[in-house]
């Protein structure tokens, strides 16, 4: 049974201009020590997608399945055992430690507001998530502002992971790092997979992260899930036009030329395109996709895609760089 | 970034700034006209503080002849007024009253300033339209005239004027707070605070307020600025408790001879004038202090 199962999940903002439809229908699972990975370009809502299903964003309408609880409709005061089972590692470690708290406050108050052990429990258990974590017991009277970024959310992973959660959310969790920083920080994220038994839900943009990281890949745009499959799967065999444009944008030394695989930019989410929402941008759209809008259906074992032609498209081809 | 060399245990060797209080009170520091104020400032406390000690008659018995002159007799050092009362020992006391309702009216107004605000700064939607509405009501109300209705109605106490005046000051620190709140509670650290499943409580007065208090300290001295000129003149028209002298009083009570016996007047008022201008400095220098990016410091 998955831990965490999404579907037909929509969180819209209200705007002047209308609803915007930040996420618009997606349905996703995570098993139980599973990575899953979200992968979409800058708002396509895959944060606010992350936010929703840890009730940090109220969702407008779908089901939110956490271990067999529906978690959109539970109220606000009683998702108190679900913030334990649930947490988040967020892209800047600047903005999200307190900068008024020491180490040893943002660490302990977790286990405090849940009740967790004694005073003296609790400070074991900071004192082994900061060693953990790779920082020396020295960090624990220091404040955020004292550490670098790298060491910053080694603390964020630290103070997701006091409270002994089950599924951890981790928005882009290394995109504000140095390259350098970022592996270890993606190893520090892999060894705590598998000495806490996580589940992971990894959203980034970045591609090559996602690939070291996720064992299954979710293509996001436009608020929509437009390509499910495992990750190998995804690689071999893009079937999504969105997806191979995608891959291809990723630098290859042995390319010569970089081309801009797809044109023009993402549609606004508040007036989304009648059809395909991709059909714009895309190579292959033909009169069809100006008209419906594609289902998310199955090609392949564990593959689903959301395109008319998708079953015209095999392998990742070259010719459609430059269109 | 330290850590790319050091491996999987990177040591804490980052060029931090030092804690920022610290910061803060060394800037502070280096700012003489704030501390020529705050000197100022502790000797009137402690004048306030020591007022029995050194004048331990009331200071609104009748102990000299009237309109002696500063400077005429020795034991009344500032001379005496109309009805033989010595200025000295009423400029002693009148600090303790004006301190006092300044402090006090500051405290009360800037605590219901920050619930308020923050309440409304924090939760939005329409709890913030409420309270916006109530703040626009006391804001667009004179506040003075408000006062003096306030003080009207209730019996002029030390403590009903001290209420009165933080009833017409609050609004501006719950404007202050709420802006704070509405940028703060935007942040990562808040947004993970909530994903904690801390209270509502905890993350108002635990995690956002700390980082809204700069502001709020600056604009706390000016406050105790304001008050204190609320005081004088509340007191200057007869408003004020009767049975204590203050400043204001005192100022009230030499108008009159303003021609022929101009120190009543001019003593208590340079008091006032160099008591605001001394909070009004450090609120200058407290807002340099408290803002990392005004100060010279690198």
């Amino acid at each position: 049974m998955s831990l965490l199962s999404v579907s037909d999940l929509h969180t819209h903002f209200p705007t002047p201009q209308g609803a915007l439809r930040a996420v618009d229908g997606v349905s996703l699972t995570v098993a139980k020590g599973e990575s899953v990975g979200l992968v979409g370009e800058s708002g396509c809502g895959k944060s606010t997608l992350g936010k929703t299903v840890l009730r940090l964003v109220p969702p407008t309408s779908g089901e939110i399945v956490f271990d067999g609880e529906d978690i959109a409709r539970l109220p606000a005061d009683s998702l108190g055992p679900f913030r334990r089972r649930a947490q988040m590692i967020f892209q800047d470690p600047f903005s999200s430690l307190n900068p008024r708290h020491t180490i040893e406050t943002i660490l302990t108050a977790p286990l405090y507001v849940h009740g967790i052990g004694d005073r003296a429990e609790r400070r074991r258990r900071v004192r082994a998530i900061i060693e953990r974590v790779g920082l020396p017991l020295s960090a624990l009277s220091l404040y955020p502002h004292e550490f670098s970024g790298g060491q910053r959310q080694r603390i964020g992973i630290a103070r997701a992971l006091i409270l002994g959660p089950d599924l951890v959310i981790c928005d882009e969790p290394v995109s504000a790092l140095d390259l350098s920083i970022q592996a270890q920080i993606l190893n520090l994220l892999v060894e705590m997979k598998r000495d806490y038994d996580l589940s992971y839900l990894f959203i980034s943009h970045d591609l090559s992260v996602i690939r070291y990281f996720a064992d299954r890949v979710l293509v996001m745009y436009l608020g929509r899930i437009v390509e499910s499959a495992t990750g190998a799967d995804l690689w071999a065999r893009p079937l999504h036009p969105y997806t191979r444009a995608l891959i291809a944008a990723i630098p290859d030394p042995s390319r010569r030329r970089q081309a801009a695989p797809i044109g023009g930019d993402i549609s606004s989410p508040q007036d989304l395109p009648r059809g395909c929402s991709f059909h714009p941008r895309c190579p292959i759209a033909t009169s069809i996709c100006a008209e419906r809008d594609p289902a998310l259906e199955m090609h392949g074992a564990g593959h689903q895609v959301a395109c008319h032609h998708a079953g015209s498209l095999v392998r990742p081809s070259t010719e459609m760089v430059g269109t | 970034m330290t850590a790319a060399t050091s491996g999987h245990t990177p040591d804490i060797a980052v060029a931090a700034p030092p804690l920022g209080s610290w910061r803060a009170v060394r800037a502070f520091l280096r700012n003489p006209a704030a501390v020529l104020a705050t000197l100022f400032l502790i000797m009137v406390a402690v004048t306030a503080v020591a007022a029995p000690l050194i004048y331990p008659e009331d200071p609104l018995s009748m102990v000299a002849r009237p309109f002696l002159w500063p400077g005429q007799n020795p034991t009344f050092p500032l001379g005496s007024d109309s009805l033989g009362r010595d200025v000295a020992a009423g400029l002693v006391w009148g600090a303790r009253i004006s301190l006092l309702i300044g402090i006090a009216a500051m405290a009360l107004g800037v605590t219901i300033g920050i619930v308020v605000g923050a309440t409304a700064g924090y939760f939005g939607g329409w709890i913030d339209d409420a309270l916006v509405r109530l703040i626009e009501i006391f804001q667009t109300t004179p506040s003075f005239l408000m006062l003096v209705v306030l003080v009207a109605i209730a019996e002029p106490r030390v403590e009903s004027i001290t209420v009165a005046i933080a009833l017409v000051t609050w609004p501006t620190i719950a404007r202050l707070v709420r802006a704070e709140f509405r940028s703060l509670r935007e942040k990562d650290f808040v947004t993970a605070a909530r994903g904690l499943g801390y209270g509502h409580a905890r993350i108002i007065f635990i995690e956002i307020l700390p980082n809204a208090l700069p502001p709020i300290i600056v604009t706390s001295s000016v406050i105790v600025a304001s008050a204190i000129l609320m005081e004088s003149a509340l007191s200057f028209m007869g408003l004020g408790d009767p049975n204590r002298i203050s400043w204001g009083s005192m100022i009230g009570a030499g108008r009159e001879m303003l021609r022929t016996a101009w120190y009543l007047t001019f003593i208590p008022g340079i008091a006032i004038v160099l008591t605001v201008l001394a909070l009004n400095l450090i609120g200058d220098a407290l807002n340099d202090a408290l803002n990392p990016r005004l100060s010279s410091e690198p």
